[in-house]
């Protein structure tokens, strides 16, 4: 059995879902979370009920705000005064960003973006995605201990029936020592979606869409499913759509339980960034586009006409 | 001021990626090698501070095997004043390549002022190295930049993060940023820039000399493999408009009925 630390950010107060997908699957080793700030008894009770042991609440000054040197500092304080085996997080922005920093700090490995693992006899072996998913490699980690692992969000899913934790929360003190590196603004998004690596359901927009504006049918669509909204690289060079909102191999990789594919060709760079979706279904005017050999139900069709049928049909089912 | 760009070769994004026979890596024979997608804003971006400041220097950086000089020679096409190789296999793991970038930065003698690299390289997408290197010569690190602003030795960058929302940082260089689509729009190489490409310098490492050895490695890569192929799905045509409504109908119910998805 290993000695496990789950770091996991808080969104609003919640701590991600990704956290409770990694705590699911570490079940039958020794699991804490560690998360800076505070944290609701709330949330603290759902960390217990998917493992979490101890919940760490690391608190100190300029922790306030996210920094990649406060951040890994303050945590490499915390982890060295424990004895941990392994340090899981999210690969999220933030955990993409800081984790190789804290990485560094032990001099250890650190094993990115792992979309499934084993804790066989307590030691780690993951599966992770090379070259956007053309290709799956084993991944282990050698070299000093702790080792640490990031998490794709939607990867493992969520554990159908967990076993529980203690869920003691206490206070640690954290030092954020030196940040050079400062946030000293936020520019909020102009969408309050979820985002596209993190979404549930993802509607996407390819060349065929022809202009920015009408990328308003998608979004009515996704309103109706509580999807986010994705462009395909045609799409975002074309100037249709932020590279924000790219799905691909220069874009963002995404593994949605539901992909709806609109208008896009389906080039071998952008089924690289969404073949590990569940469900596909793509529309398309061309029978022979390559988005057909990924989806599961595909309609030819064109979507300016489909996309509005579809969802109003989606509103009667969900009864809105 | 020294300018310096991390860059990696990797595999053209319209590669048909196959496993090695033996598995522990992809076969390389055939592949058509690109620059890193990412590293070409991060080179883009030295170019545009130089031609700020009349005294830097931009010096790319590569870590990885010689077959060809694709990117390091794009790069100074594109306008880099000189070039460092360290040759290395193609699959080295994230720590290895930092420590080798390292030591291939200090063995020009020249103090960084700002180190710049692509966020992420497309062939293992690890999303590791610009920090791991920033936290090894003990320096600031912002990844995923999609706004740059020097003034004096402070640069104001801004970092993408979920949702498209940003994070604006302000930090005294040196530095070490890691770029991001839509930083800049990276220029093409002229004739003349690919001929003076040709005579620019370019110093050339081996792992040894930049003092990595194989037990740097701390992330170990073995039995690649391609993914699962799903089998085939139900098409539906529904180019006569009159067959749409019962089609699109059909493909939603199946969603819940067959997909259990919604």
């Amino acid at each position: 059995m290993a000695n496990v630390l789950v770091f996991t950010e808080l969104h609003d107060g919640h701590v991600k879902p990704v956290t409770l997908e990694i705590l699911g699957k570490l079940a039958g080793q020794s699991a804490d979370v560690a998360v800076i700030g505070d944290i609701g008894a709330d949330q603290v009770a759902e960390l217990a009920k998917f493992g979490a042991q101890n919940v760490h609440k690391i608190k100190g000054s300029n922790l306030d705000q996210y920094s990649p040197e406060g951040y890994s500092n303050a945590l490499a304080d915390f982890i060295k005064s424990k004895s941990y085996d392994y340090v899981f997080a999210g690969a999220t922005s933030m955990g993409k960003d800081f984790l190789p920093r804290l990485a560094a700090k032990f001099e250890a490995g650190l094993a990115s973006d792992v979309t499934n693992f084993t804790m066989d006899g307590g030691t780690f072996a993951g599966t992770r995605p090379f070259f956007s998913g053309k290709c799956l490699a084993k991944v282990e980690i050698t070299g000093p201990k702790p080792h640490f692992i990031t998490i794709r969000p939607n990867a493992l899913g969520m554990t159908a029936s967990p076993t529980a934790g203690a869920g003691a929360a206490a206070d640690a003190a954290g030092n954020a020592g030196e940040i050079r590196a400062m946030i000293k603004e936020i520019v909020k998004a102009a969408s309050s979606k979820t985002d596209l690596t993190e979404a549930n359901i993802i509607v996407t927009g390819g060349r065929a869409m022809k202009n920015a504006e009408n990328f308003q049918i998608l979004e009515k669509m996704a309103d109706v499913l509580g999807a986010t909204v994705g462009a395909s690289r045609a799409a975002v060079d074309s100037g249709f759509a932020p590279h924000s909102m790219q799905v691909g191999q220069t874009g963002k990789t995404v593994a949605p339980s539901l992909y709806i594919a609109c208008g896009v060709s389906g080039a071998i760079q952008h089924l690289a960034g969404m073949r590990t979706s569940k469900v596909i279904v793509a529309i398309n005017t061309d029978p022979d586009a390559p988005i057909f050999t990924r989806a599961d139900y595909g309609i030819v069709g064109d979507l300016f006409q489909i996309v509005p049928i579809m969802t109003e049909e989606f509103k009667k089912l969900l009864g809105k | 001021m020294n300018i310096f760009v991390c860059v990696k070769q990797v595999p053209d994004t319209e590669t048909k990626i196959t496993p090695s026979s033996d598995k522990s890596f992809i076969e390389t024979a055939s592949i058509k090698w690109i620059m890193n997608p990412y590293d070409e804003f991060a080179v883009e971006q030295a170019l545009l501070i130089k031609q700020a400041n009349s005294a830097a220097n931009v010096t790319v950086v590569r870590v990885g095997s010689v077959k060809d000089t694709e990117a390091l020679r794009t790069a100074m096409a594109m306008g880099a004043d000189e070039a460092v190789l360290v040759e290395a296999a193609d699959n080295l793991d994230s720590y290895s390549i930092a420590k080798a970038l390292k030591g291939a930065i200090e063995k020009t003698g020249k103090k960084p002022d700002i180190i710049l690299a692509g966020k992420q390289a497309i062939d293992d997408d690890a999303l590791q190295v610009p920090q791991i290197l920033a936290e090894m010569l003990g320096l600031p690190s912002v990844s995923v930049i999609v706004g740059f602003e020097l003034s004096g030795s402070t640069v104001k960058v801004k970092r993408e993060i979920e949702g498209g929302a940003l994070e604006v940082y302000e930090v005294t260089t040196p530095v070490v940023l890691a770029a991001n689509k839509g930083l800049n729009t990276p220029r093409y190489a002229s004739l003349p820039g690919i001929m003076k490409a040709k005579k620019k310098p370019m110093a050339q490492h081996s792992l040894a000399d930049v003092g990595v050895t194989d037990a740097d490695r701390r992330v170990k890569y073995s039995n690649f493999q391609l993914p699962p192929e799903k089998p085939a799905g139900k098409k539906f045509d529904a180019t006569d408009a009159a067959k749409q409504q019962a089609i699109v109908a059909e493909v939603v119910g199946l969603l819940r009925t067959e997909a259990k998805i919604i």
